[in-house]
């Protein structure tokens, strides 16, 4: 067996204990179970002083001689000992991969141990918390998916990478980026911008919008992976940068900014590591439409989803800021919503050349 | 005159005005009628002003014009005969020619189904005859491919084709002088002039099947019959003269031997299609075995293997008493005809003889609310109309009791069991339609093949089906069975009795309609089953508060057959081929009753067998899942599977099923939950709705309205 390091050693650890509780209740001729911590909004609370979505302590039990949770309970050790040989292995893979190496046919039946990775990636996501290790420590990843380009050079696994010189496609965010993994080098930014969309990334990134603004561009391609919160996070928090979240006005565009910045609810055991308390909600604002004098006609209307996502959001606890309250209030109000193309009505850069540095200039934006 | 109409007809076309004067005068003399007299008139005269519209409907203008009724015909059609010619045309048409003509109306539409009717017949009148005589049936159905026999090789006739169909019976046998008569005419039996629960009621079937025989291949109907030891057994060969309705018989043998002591024995050839037919043949051999269980059946097909039904029971069902119409249930027409018949010298005397549940106090009211004016016989009223009339007015305020049940002799709860169950174990080897349906649910989800069935019973682990009530194994299938035999009702003062029983399992098909099967009388009924009461009763039972499904207005769906009978004096066809029981709400009402007792037991039985299922379908997850939870575990803590199993299946065991059951309903809450954590981020708004998975759910909710206003005080 290789040599492994205290962190491995330490999770692997953790997964063996998580195995001998087991066998010490069925030997001791009881029903075993796994403790998990509920992962659901009614396990989550908003911390109001730190302004991050934590979990609650409520626990779970899973038990095994329970039809409803049997095969969840067998599904939890076949990823635990799956992970245990990964670590051991000093492999790093995907969840998908994970998968397939747990996959396989029930005995005599037709049943598979995983019928699909959507049965699989929750339970993933229970080990972690069940064992209070990080999915890294597990040595899984999940599928990387971003971009980012700015005046900075970084360490990727030991490559020196200039973030200025990356082409049109920018450097792709893995999914892991802790500091063994990416090491944040020189650079000259001055803040961080979170754009939605990739399209709209490009945009800035062919106007160069960066070089002139002095900063750092970077996209989740919609709901940002954990690998770029977790990277912008470190920015913000490491280097000091002030971080900028630009995305289309809508329900689902303001919860991406929500989810950035307090974290989310399936993932609040990680908020301390991902989410960004102080980013700035720069557009687009309900407001911007009259502000920036677009037509009525590149206006979307609302459907009964978006409405009832839109009333729901004012009731959260973070969106209880009076500003917030308005914001959302007039996109209910006006019931319509607006993608950040909207902006090329007024020209193919207006975006980059007259949008954003306004809104920076006039600090137009919620907190 | 009508010769003088006939040259006029003849004469040329030119000459047609003339004609139409001519028989419009006619017409004047025959009707004698001012107003049809004056129409033609005019008609012809406007017709001669106009030759071209000759032969034209005069215009309607014409009698506006002349300021006649504008009401009828505009023009009388031409006469074409006499009175007197057509009454030459007219004499009695015998029942056999009409017969010949209509045969559909009795069950003769086509030569598969003239097959299936003319062994129905002869099986009918078998098992009257054995019945009314106390004899235990024992009854052989055979059918031969002629064409097949001659050549001895090679393929069952395809299409129709000359049959022979051969029933023997064990019963009391037919007097000599009786046999041409009651094969040889029709409308000639015991069972007409009398009200009394049998199989046969107008004597006209087997006669029917003979002349159809007679009819499609020339030949007579074969008649062996002898009435007991002793005594000789007589051949017959009878031809039916369809012209008189009379037997003309061409073979009278005695015959030396006979290898009944008892019993008849008929044979016929007729034109039929055994390929097509075969099904229905089948079917009514099945089914009648299983409303007879106390007859035995054999089947003898053309290159099959001989079948044979034992009979369920040796107890002959309960002797069915003739009994007199009820008086609620007389029109006044045969209330006329039965006083002219009545031998009685009075009114009161009449009624009593006559009707059934007609005590002297009850015929007392019935006159003294009649109020006859001065002494009236019964010969009055047949001959007085308004005289009977009051009688019968009288007759329907006066309540009477309901009329005796006893007549009746339903199948029993018990009989109707064993006839399902003898009935099972014969199609379960036979019935190559059913073997099919297996086939095709092989793929299914509820149903297991009969090979894996059959591997389950062998398994020692997987136990037979518990000794619930009502359930049978037969040939390895477990049947829950149910009857109800429902109290006799009354309809149109017929009584009627309604029994249903059911068998749900083994190896019906469970997502196909349930197989209904309906008896009238113990007769199997097989065709016009959508127009058929029974069936409507039963589509409209809702069988989805037992556990069935069921599409709108259809048969419920599931692996179950169920049988309907209806036993009554008088049966409700919709026509006179007995196919289907007409829709009497008393009678709909009385199997809808019946059907809901049956599915009430069998929800019962399903529910039951669901929980088992469910049982062992637990223990089957547990012992499947432990396998990789001991691998897992083994390797994980560098242990040997083998021990880590072992000590799951010995927890798994003592998890008795009430403990478990104890568990799984405490966590059933977070098993709800558990489906929330799937959830992603973007499904926030479903997390939200999604009850949560929280043991201290009770507390929550006002902790976090606490938190949330922490935060809006921020």
């Amino acid at each position: 067996m290789a040599r492994l390091d205290a962190r491995d050693k330490q999770t692997i650890q953790k997964i063996e204990k998580l195995a001998e509780s087991v066998l010490k209740s069925v030997t001791g001729g009881k029903n075993p179970f796994v403790e998990i911590p509920v992962r659901s909004l009614a396990n989550v609370e908003f911390n109001t002083r730190r302004r991050l979505i934590e979990l609650r302590d409520q626990k779970q039990k899973r038990y095994f001689f329970n039809v409803g949770m049997a095969k969840k309970f067998m599904q939890t050790f076949l990823v635990s000992d799956a992970c245990r040989e990964l670590i051991e292995s000093k492999k790093t893979t995907s969840i998908r991969d994970l998968y397939y190496m747990t996959k396989h046919t029930l005995g005599e039946t037709k049943q598979n141990t995983f019928e699909e990775q959507e049965e699989s990636d929750p339970i993933i996501e229970d080990l972690e918390v069940a064992i209070d290790s990080l999915r890294e420590e597990l040595h899984l990843f999940a599928t990387g998916r971003g971009s980012m380009v700015g005046p900075m050079t970084i360490r990727d696994s030991g490559d020196t990478i200039d973030l200025r010189r990356m082409g049109s496609g920018g450097w792709s965010v893995p999914s892991i980026v802790e500091e063994h993994v990416v090491e944040l080098k020189k650079h000259e930014a001055k803040y961080v911008l979170l754009l939605e969309k990739d399209a709209v990334w490009k945009r800035f990134n062919e106007d160069k919008f960066w070089q002139r603004e002095k900063c750092i561009i970077v996209t989740g391609q919609g709901q940002p992976p954990r690998g770029v919160r977790r990277l912008v996070q470190r920015l913000h928090s490491e280097l000091g940068l002030p971080v900028y979240v630009l995305v289309d006005n809508d329900p689902w565009g303001f919860y991406i900014y929500s989810v950035l910045k307090q974290g989310s609810i399936n993932l609040a055991y990680e908020s301390m590591r991902m989410a960004v308390p102080k980013a700035r909600f720069i557009g687009l604002s309900s407001f911007d439409k009259a502000k920036f004098e677009l037509p009525s006609n590149v206006a979307i209307k609302m459907n009964e989803q978006d409405s009832s996502r839109a009333k729901q959001m004012l009731a959260y606890p973070w969106f209880k800021d009076a500003r917030w309250q308005r914001e959302i209030g007039e996109m209910l109000r006006s019931g319509e919503k607006y993608e950040l193309e909207a902006l090329s009505r007024r020209g193919i850069s207006f975006i980059t050349e007259e949008y954003l540095p306004r809104k920076l200039r006039e600090r137009d934006w919620l907190e | 005159m009508a010769a003088k109409v006939k040259g006029a007809r003849d004469d040329a076309a030119t000459e047609k005005v003339e004609k139409r004067r001519v028989v419009a005068q006619i017409e004047l003399v025959m009707t004698g009628d001012a107003r049809t007299t004056a129409r033609p008139r005019r008609a012809a005269s406007a017709a001669a002003e106009d030759p071209a519209t000759d032969s034209e409907p005069v215009p309607v203008s014409a009698p506006v014009q002349a300021g006649a009724p504008a009401s009828g015909p505009p023009k009388s059609p031409t006469r074409r005969a006499t009175a007197e010619q057509m009454a030459q045309k007219q004499r009695e048409i015998s029942i056999s020619e009409f017969f010949t003509k209509n045969r559909h109306l009795l069950g003769f539409d086509n030569p598969s189904k003239a097959l299936l009717t003319t062994i129905k017949e002869a099986v009918d009148n078998s098992l009257d005859a054995c019945e009314e005589a106390g004899i235990l049936p024992e009854i052989t159905v055979e059918v031969r491919d002629l064409a097949w026999e001659s050549s001895l090789a090679g393929d069952l006739t395809k299409g129709e084709g000359r049959f022979v169909v051969v029933v023997e019976d064990n019963g009391p046998g037919i007097v000599k002088a009786q046999v041409p008569k009651i094969f040889g005419k029709l409308l000639y039996g015991s069972k007409f002039h009398r009200l009394k629960q049998s199989r046969g009621q107008q004597g006209i079937g087997i006669s029917a099947a003979a002349m159809y025989g007679q009819l499609t291949t020339g030949s007579p109907i074969r008649v062996t019959s002898r009435t007991g030891k002793g005594k000789p057994a007589h051949l017959f060969e009878i031809q039916i003269d369809t012209r008189k309705n009379n037997p003309v018989v061409s073979r009278d043998d005695e015959l030396a031997e006979w290898h009944q002591e008892h019993g008849t024995r008929v044979e016929l050839e007729i034109v039929a299609n055994w390929q097509q037919g075969q099904r229905f043949v089948n079917r009514y051999v099945e089914h009648t075995a299983l409303a007879n269980p106390h007859a035995t059946l054999h089947y003898q097909r053309p290159r099959q293997e001989k079948l044979t039904f034992p009979r369920a029971t040796s107890e002959l069902p309960k002797e069915a008493l003739e009994i007199k119409p009820h008086p609620h249930g007389v029109e006044l027409g045969a209330l006329m005809l039965m006083a002219a018949e009545s031998k009685s010298h009075d009114v009161k005397g009449f009624l009593q003889t006559a009707y059934s549940r007609m005590s002297p106090a009850v015929a007392d009211e019935i006159l003294e609310r009649a109020a006859f004016k001065g002494r009236v016989r019964p010969r009055n009223l047949a001959e007085d109309r308004a005289l009977a009339e009051k009688l019968q007015k009288a007759i329907g305020d006066t309540k009477i009791m309901a009329p005796p049940t006893n007549c009746l002799s339903p199948i029993g709860d018990e009989l109707m069991k064993k006839g399902l169950v003898s009935f099972l174990g014969v199609i379960e080897t036979e019935a190559p339609e059913e073997e099919e349906q297996l086939d095709l649910d092989h793929a299914g989800k509820k149903k297991t093949s009969r090979k894996e069935k059959e591997a389950k019973a062998e398994a020692p682990e997987v136990p037979d089906a518990s000794p619930e009530e009502g359930v049978e194994k037969i040939k390895g299938h477990n049947y829950f069975i149910s009857t109800v035999t429902r109290p006799p009702k009354v309809y149109r003062g017929n009584p009627f009795q309604v029994e249903v029983g059911l068998a749900y399992g083994g190896s019906w098909p469970a997502d196909k309609p349930i197989e209904l099967f309906r008896f009238a009388n113990r007769v199997p009924l097989l065709f016009q089953r959508g127009a058929c009461g029974v069936t409507d009763a039963i589509v409209k039972t809702d069988w989805r508060n037992y556990l069935l499904s069921q599409p709108k207005g259809s048969l419920p769906v599931g692996p179950m057959a169920l049988l309907v009978h209806i036993a009554s004096v008088w049966v409700p066809f919709t026509s006179e081929s007995k196919e289907a029981v007409a829709h009497y709400p008393e009678i709909i009402r009385e199997i809808q009753l019946a059907a809901q007792e049956c599915g009430r037991k069998l929800a019962g039985h399903i529910r039951k067998k669901q929980h088992a299922d469910y049982q062992a379908q637990r223990r089957g997850i547990f012992e499947l899942y432990i396998e990789e939870v001991a691998q897992a575990l083994g390797k994980i803590t560098g242990k040997s599977p083998q021990p880590i199993k072992r000590e799951f299946m010995r927890v798994a065991e003592k998890v008795t099923e009430a403990e478990a059951e104890k568990i799984g309903g405490a966590e059933a809450e977070k098993v709800g939950g558990a489906e929330a954590e799937r959830v992603s981020d973007a499904d926030l708004e479903e997390q939200d709705k999604e009850p949560s998975a929280a043991p201290e759910e009770g507390k929550k909710p006002t902790r976090r309205r606490k938190r949330r206003s922490e935060a809006e005080g921020e």
